[in-house]
């Protein structure tokens, strides 16, 4: 909903508007992730709801201006609450001819396009495939409003008189493009003024650059004739309280850190390296003033056996990676489950099978952590909706693992993992601490009984260097309570059911699955992990057109929640919209013998909203 | 300086664990357990601080017969373990107890970089040339033309040497020992408990099942005084029954024996320095092999470096200091915030 304001101080119109989708995009080395985090930052500190979508190439560098090269950044800031980064652009900022090609398609008719006329000379024309400078082809361009700026040469003007070499000069020019955007947003750029001024403290030279740079973009969209509108988005209603920007990864880090630091233990991480996992090492490497030991191990089984070990020695334990590096992990998983100690593994999935796509989100590990280990051997798993929601589950996920004594596996994805949203900061004192109690033997007691089980079946933790409770744990089968390596067939299989039975009594302490919409109805659309933005907002559009339609978005998937079952029969359909060809689909069905229906894409994007809402009215509709 | 210290008084019987020990009659490993049992009561440390951390093996069922903390592992990963549960408790000593085939081949990757992190842990690899617990196929240290169920005409892998691998890695303490060389045995062990740092240790041990005798040459009476060197720090390479063989170094700088007398007395031999920061000395011993030369037994090195787990635990304390402790709501509030 659009209104158009008085005439601006300069005689310019101020257009107002809701929601507005921006997307960053240009060669991998022009700085385009750094514009959209720090425009995503301005917004969010302005008090809009953001969301955004960084889209990194699969090459790491690529030669500069070829297709494959190209970097974008996404971002959708509201005055309302909103919950993915959006499905058409409204303003396609292109630094050069690849970065238009590729993006052109996503940008609504009567959008703006800001191109960096500068880079559609014929070298970078050719490396875009282009015969032709589609700059001219003034047909092709017509639906949209399109500004044509000399970018470079105006920022290499702009920073002339301090002297830097053309190059250096030249790589400033991501901060004009974010100045002009900034101009046509109405963003105020103090929080980049500093952040460049801290960011280049050691170079003022280019402190100078950059802010005279951003200046330069800011005035260009002030003073040309050719922008005669700008726009206007008013912060959102959001709940009040301190807010900050938080990615899924951060987020997983905090929670975790909060989780061992309100429960009085170190926290282990042994991670190795693996797009999109790494973040989560680098957030927790940072912080080990809070008693935080992180080990970058020489490969991904390690990762996990020392997390094994680790856990064994009383630490909060916490390994995180991607597919291929969660499957070199099953083996120490499966170690874990049959000692019952307790950790957290973290799937940051992404496209696959194999090195896949490791760039790009996918949801389609969920086979390989439901069932991906050898002999009867169920994890608890637990997949956060949002970024945000990565604090909580993070929590949750080491909460269950010391509560029942077991390994649990936490699915995230790339497109959570490093989207970003609004995070309401909590008051320390709201959150649940973890309570961890060890074993500590008292003299004249029994002998210790290493598989000794409470009323949740969880077996003791003691920390090794406790006297008279010295034990051994392994890999053979256990016999019950005394924990002895045994091979009888009764007590396999009854070991078996033992540790089934565990994971599966933990429905007993999670939450209810809730809903979106109605309690009963004509469909049921059931979605898990990242695909919560887009469902969440189908679903919510799709109820104001009147359709009969509600959402359930399951955040523990082992074990469901306790009433799933029930809650899945009272509405006429089910559809579940994923990000694979079916996982959870199957598992549902295999279940609870539900006729679900999939609306699944592997293209490594997430799904517009357009996608599912298009999907739900075809289900209505049809008898 | 007077500290009021009780050391606990223990025996090897109080590290006997209550479990039926399950290896073949007569195998290497039972010698190895009893010296373990006998050391760990000298070290002065609580019964309970010790942990022992094997892979997948016939050798790796040891800890379930120790009364400690123990973890019986997954193939070649033992190192990977015990380096968590160091790191995650440093107080403990740990012992990562491994074969051929569990630290070389599956497990060659964790073996090679525990040693040059040089975690403080204590690793005894029992050498028996061949996999006992799958029943008899070669080893990665199997030589070569071993005739296995899996290599009926001969193995044609060229074997890998542990010592050479150890200290290829840069291990701040690498030792040799056999399994029925009680004494040495004992020495050995209790020279690498006391060792901060990766301490290496191979143990010969034999296989009577699936490769009887391999290490007679080094381990039987009358064979083994003509085959073998003990390396003592600062002392001449000396072996022979009437200790009247050396080890000189060549005009290639290539070890060889000579007779002492006859022209040749002990300073004209290479002297045993464990404590040399040049890898070279150490190297040129591994590769000291039978039949061509006899084998060193004893400590090849032995040096001081800081160890990694003190490093990490130095990061953490150094990051304290400059930061001040941990704060949830700082850490929540840093960068751009803003109010609703």
């Amino acid at each position: 909903m659009a209104t158009t304001d008085v005439p601006g101080a300069n005689g310019k119109l101020s257009e107002q508007l809701d929601a507005v989708v921006i997307r960053f995009c240009g060669d991998s080395g022009d700085g385009m992730q750094l514009a959209g985090t720090q425009f995503t930052n301005v917004s969010a500190v302005f008090g809009n709801d953001v969301s955004t979508l960084p889209d990194f190439p699969a090459e790491i560098r690529a030669p500069a201006g070829t297709l494959g090269g190209v970097s974008g950044f996404q971002i959708c800031f509201s005055s309302s609450d909103i919950f993915t980064p959006g499905d058409e652009v409204d303003t396609l900022v292109a630094m050069n001819p690849a970065a238009l090609k590729t993006n052109i398609a996503d940008l609504k008719r009567g959008g703006t396009l800001i191109v960096n006329e500068d880079a559609f000379e014929k070298s970078n024309l050719s490396k875009a495939g282009y015969e032709s400078n589609p700059l001219d082809d003034e047909e092709s361009l017509a639906p949209y409003q399109v500004q044509k700026v000399p970018m470079t040469s105006l920022t290499r003007d702009a920073v002339a008189e301090l002297g830097l070499s053309p190059r250096e000069a030249e790589r400033c020019k991501n901060f004009f493009a974010m100045g002009l955007v900034y101009w046509l947003y109405q963003r105020d750029a103090t929080p980049t003024e500093e952040w460049v001024k801290t960011k280049f403290a050691k170079k003022p030279e280019l402190v100078d650059a950059n802010l005279k740079a951003l200046h330069a973009g800011f005035n260009y969209g002030l003073t040309t004739e050719a922008i005669t509108v700008h726009y206007r988005v008013d912060p959102a209603d959001l709940p009040p309280g301190n807010y900050r920007k938080v990615t899924g990864n951060e987020a997983l880090a905090f929670g975790f850190v909060t989780a061992a630091k309100l429960a009085g233990k170190q926290l282990f991480y042994g991670g190795y390296p693996i797009t999109p996992a790494s973040d989560i090492l680098h957030e927790l490497s940072k912080l080990k003033n809070f008693d935080v030991v992180t080990f970058q191990a020489e490969d991904e089984i390690a990762a996990i056996t020392s997390v094994v070990g680790a856990s064994y020695a009383g630490d909060l334990a916490i390994t995180a990676s991607s597919g291929p590096g969660i499957a070199l992990k099953g083996e120490g998983m499966g170690l874990a489950a049959i000692m019952e100690l307790p950790l957290v593994v973290v799937d940051v999935q992404r496209g696959g099978p194999s090195t896949g796509l490791p760039t790009k989100t996918e949801q389609s590990d969920l086979y390989m952590c439901m069932f991906g280990r050898n002999g009867d051997c169920p994890m608890p798993l637990v997949a956060p909706a949002s970024p945000a929601d990565c604090f909580e589950m993070a929590q949750e996920a080491l909460r269950i693992a010391v509560e029942f004594m077991t390994p649990v596996l936490l699915l995230s994805d790339g497109y959570i993992a490093n989207g970003a949203e609004p995070w309401q900061i909590p008051e320390i004192s709201s959150l649940k601490p973890i309570k961890v109690s060890h074993e500590n033997k008292q003299q004249g007691d029994e002998p210790f009984m290493p598989y000794l089980r409470d009323e949740k079946k969880a077996r003791p933790w003691v920390v090794p260097g406790t006297a008279g409770c010295e034990h051994r744990v392994g890999g053979l089968e256990k016999l019950d309570v005394t924990g002895n390596v045994n091979y009888s067939p009764e007590n396999h299989q009854y070991m078996t059911t033992l540790r089934a039975e565990k994971i599966a009594g933990i429905a007993d302490f999670i939450p209810e699955q809730t809903v979106e919409g109605p309690e009963s109805g004509d469909l049921l659309v059931i979605s898990w992990g990242g695909t919560y933005g887009a469902v969440r907002t189908a679903v919510k559009q799709t109820i104001q057109e009147g359709l009969s339609v509600a959402h359930a978005h399951i955040r523990y998937l082992n074990p469901f929640p306790k009433n799933l079952g029930d809650l899945i029969k009272r509405y006429k359909k089910v559809l579940i919209p994923e990000l694979n060809t079916g996982q959870l689909r199957m598992i549902i069905r295999g279940t609870y013998l539900a006729d679900a229906v999939g609306l699944n894409k592997v293209q490594g994007k997430p799904f517009l909203i357009s996608e599912v809402k298009q999907k739900i009215r075809e289900m209505i509709e049809e008898k | 300086m007077s500290v009021d210290v009780t050391l606990p008084v223990l025996s090897p019987k109080d590290f006997a664990s209550d479990q039926e020990i399950r290896w073949c009659p007569r195998c290497g490993d039972y010698s190895i357990l009893a010296q373990m049992k006998k050391v760990l009561p000298t070290l002065g440390i609580p019964k309970e601080k010790f942990v022992f951390v094997s892979g997948i093996g016939c050798s790796s069922r040891f800890p379930y017969y120790m009364d400690t903390y123990g973890m019986h592992s997954i193939h070649g990963r033992a190192p990977a373990v015990a380096t968590g549960v160091k790191l995650a408790n440093p107080d403990l000593q740990v012992w990562v107890i491994t074969g051929d085939g569990d630290s070389l081949s599956i497990g060659g990757n964790h073996f090679m970089h525990v040693l040059r992190r040089n975690v403080d842990l204590k690793v005894i690899l029992f050498n028996n040339q061949i996999y006992g617990l799958t029943k008899g196929q070669y080893s990665p240290t199997s030589p070569m033309g071993t005739k296995t169920k899996s290599t009926p005409f001969g193995s044609v892998d060229r074997p890998l040497n542990p010592l050479s691998v150890a200290i290829g890695a840069r291990a701040t303490f690498a030792a040799r020992s056999v399994d029925v060389d009680i004494k040495h045995l004992c020495s050995v062990l209790e020279r690498a408990a006391k060792h901060k740092g990766s301490a290496f240790v191979e143990v010969y041990q034999d296989c009577n099942v699936f490769n009887s005798g391999a290490f007679e040459f080094a381990s039987k009476k009358g064979k083994k005084e003509e085959n073998v060197i003990y390396l003592e720090h600062g002392k001449p390479l000396i072996f022979g029954k009437e200790r009247d063989k050396g080890i000189r170094l060549n005009s290639h700088d290539q070890p060889e024996v000579v007779e002492l007398g006859k022209g040749v007395t002990e300073d004209d031999l290479l002297f045993h320095d464990e404590k040399s920061e040049d890898m070279n000395l150490a190297f040129l011993l591994a590769s000291m092999r039978h039949p061509e030369m006899p084998e060193p037994m004893g400590v090849f090195r032995c040096v001081d470096h800081p160890t990694y787990n003190d490093a990490v635990y130095q990061q953490v304390e150094s990051a304290t200091e400059r930061s001040g402790e941990g704060d949830l709501e700082a850490l929540f509030n840093t960068g751009d915030t803003w109010t609703v």
